[in-house]
């Protein structure tokens, strides 16, 4: 036997890494809902929501932050969710477990997928920020704070949006269930209205979900640290911050492992 | 006791079972198909013919038997024996908003020898489609893309689950003359089909599935004693139909041409299609 042998393992997670791509970028839907409804939405509640919201800082600047952990959700969690339901439902998973391309090269390329739709929503929002709504950037250190809150919460969201997608029958009903789900968690996580208004009941059921603490996280980095005092907690609480989204990481890595699924539930 | 696997076969099955819940869906079959053959697998919708194959394919575990594909039990078969075989689902490859190049490209990449996917296309006869994304594809032209994805990876066997459903009649002409090319190149093929002229059409061997159990295996010619019976010679007579079944149609004809003074009207002499053959054993088995 002198059979060739099998491509190495980094030509097939490029290969895919681009196959994702164009998956993405080229669905008319999923760049309009998943890239731009987020900068739709900073437009329209930037012009809308026009208040100080004390220290000189007006509310826009506190939604940026908000806005962009939203965007980061959409792009890792609601896309995933949806993406993975449909390529389920529709055959794609099963066709490409027919084939000798490693598994991991699937999720290697969502990741880029994600990676890549991630960076593109933050730098357009930031973009329309500043442009628009005269949004001050954050300087120096607090880049580096705003790309581990980035990172980990994108990391959860799409551990979190694979695992989801093995409870949908298919992408339509996928979409069906997230998107309302997403919408909530972002009226009651503090991306629309300012946390520390929001009931504390409903404080309390948002601080179990990664979104709440993407958003705290990226406050810290958009707002001045006299705005901390206005936190239900009095401080931007950044430990706490990595240690939840850290642990829906690893409870997303679990749930993906033990839920994932090559095939339709009605394949048997 | 059945006889051991047979290792030179591209295919090697013993006492096969699939159960599920208390229900055998496939219940003890036994197959071999050889290196190089065109093998169809017939039968009703639910007689166990997909869970059969994909057993073989790898997809489904078995709760019993013995299963050698390619030398290897497909329920342990790794990347190197997935390069081997190729697979054109039932369900196709999905959705997508790549080209059909790109799409053979890309998959291409996951094979360690795959074939040009220019000259696959051409093959397939999409050449014109290779810029036109995969999901703008007419059926029939979706169905020759998944066919496509199957064979690009050059495979030594070739699983193709009802492969031409949906297709016109040209369309299907094509496709035969596809497959014969690839039986050509060497490639061995399991077809499951509902369309008994494509079966007798494409394969060496035929298979009958029905109730989990493989009630015959055979040359198309002679599937349910076929070659050995009765031809129907039908004429009309005082303006009435008639017809005789016989096992020696040349004398009928040769006494009917002395009785009648020129033609003999509306003369036909029929042998049972492998449809008809077909049927009459679903039927016993149900």
């Amino acid at each position: 036997m002198s059979a060739p042998t099998l491509p190495p393992l980094a030509r097939v997670y490029r290969v895919r890494a681009a196959v994702e791509l164009r998956e993405f970028f080229r669905q008319r839907e999923s760049v309009v809902f998943t890239l731009m409804f987020p900068v739709i939405l900073l437009v329209v509640f930037g012009a809308v929501l026009d208040y100080q919201i004390g220290a000189g800082v007006t509310f826009t600047q506190y939604f940026m932050a908000g806005v962009i952990a939203a965007g980061i959700l959409g792009a890792s969690l609601q896309n995933m969710a949806i993406g993975i339901a449909t390529e389920r439902s529709d055959g794609t998973l099963k066709h490409l477990a027919g084939t000798p391309m490693p598994k991991s090269a699937y999720f290697i390329g969502k990741i880029a997928q994600v990676f890549a739709v991630t960076v593109a929503t933050v730098v357009i929002l930031l973009l329309v920020g500043v442009v628009l709504y005269g949004v001050d950037l954050p300087g120096g250190a607090q880049w580096l704070t705003f790309a581990w809150v980035a990172l980990l919460g994108s990391a959860a969201c799409t551990l979190l949006g694979i695992a989801v997608s093995s409870l949908a029958k298919n992408g339509r009903s996928a979409s069906a269930t997230v998107t309302p789900v997403a919408l909530v968690l972002q009226f009651i996580s503090g991306v629309f209205f300012r946390f520390d208004q929001i009931p504390t009941w409903m404080q309390t059921i948002a601080s179990v979900f990664p979104l709440k603490w993407m958003a705290q996280g990226l406050r810290s980095v958009f707002l001045p640290d006299v705005l901390a005092a206005q936190e239900p907690a009095g401080s931007w609480e950044l430990g706490r911050v990595a240690l939840v989204l850290t642990a829906w990481v690893v409870v997303g890595l679990v749930l993906c492992v033990r839920t994932f699924r090559w095939r339709d539930k009605a394949d048997g | 006791m059945s006889a051991p696997l047979d290792p030179g076969a591209a295919i090697s099955v013993r006492g096969l079972v699939k159960r599920y819940g208390d229900r055998n869906a496939v219940d003890g079959v036994d197959l071999d198909i050889r290196r190089g053959e065109i093998f169809a697998l017939l039968g009703p919708n639910g007689a166990g013919k997909t869970t059969t194959v994909e057993i073989l394919e790898g997809y489904r575990s078995r709760d019993g038997g013995q299963v050698q594909v390619l030398g290897a039990d497909p329920a342990a078969g790794g990347r190197r024996w997935r390069a081997e075989i190729g697979i054109v689902l039932q369900s196709g490859a999905g959705d997508s908003q790549l080209t059909c190049l790109e799409l053979l490209t890309a998959q291409a990449a996951y094979y360690p020898d795959p074939r040009d996917p220019a000259e696959v296309l051409e093959l397939v006869g999409l050449t014109e489609k290779a810029g036109a994304r995969g999901r703008s594809l007419s059926g029939g032209q979706r169905r020759r893309l998944d066919v496509a994805l199957g064979i690009v990876g050059r495979p030594a066997l070739l699983f193709l689950d009802e492969p031409t459903t949906g297709f016109d009649p040209e369309a299907r002409r094509q496709f035969w003359s596809l497959i014969r090319s690839l039986r050509d190149l060497g490639t061995t093929m399991l077809l499951t089909t509902h369309y008994l002229d494509e079966a007798e059409e494409l394969a060496d061997r035929v298979g009958v599935i029905t109730a989990g159990r493989l009630v015959e295996v055979a040359v198309p010619a002679e599937l349910g004693g076929r070659g050995q019976a009765p031809a129907v010679v039908s004429w009309t007579e005082d303006g009435a139909r008639r017809s005789q079944d016989t096992p020696t149609p040349t004398a009928l004809v040769a006494e009917l041409a002395a009785r009648f003074p020129g033609e003999v009207p509306d003369l036909a002499v029929s042998r049972p299609t492998l449809e008809d053959v077909y049927l009459q054993m679903i039927g016993q088995s149900r």
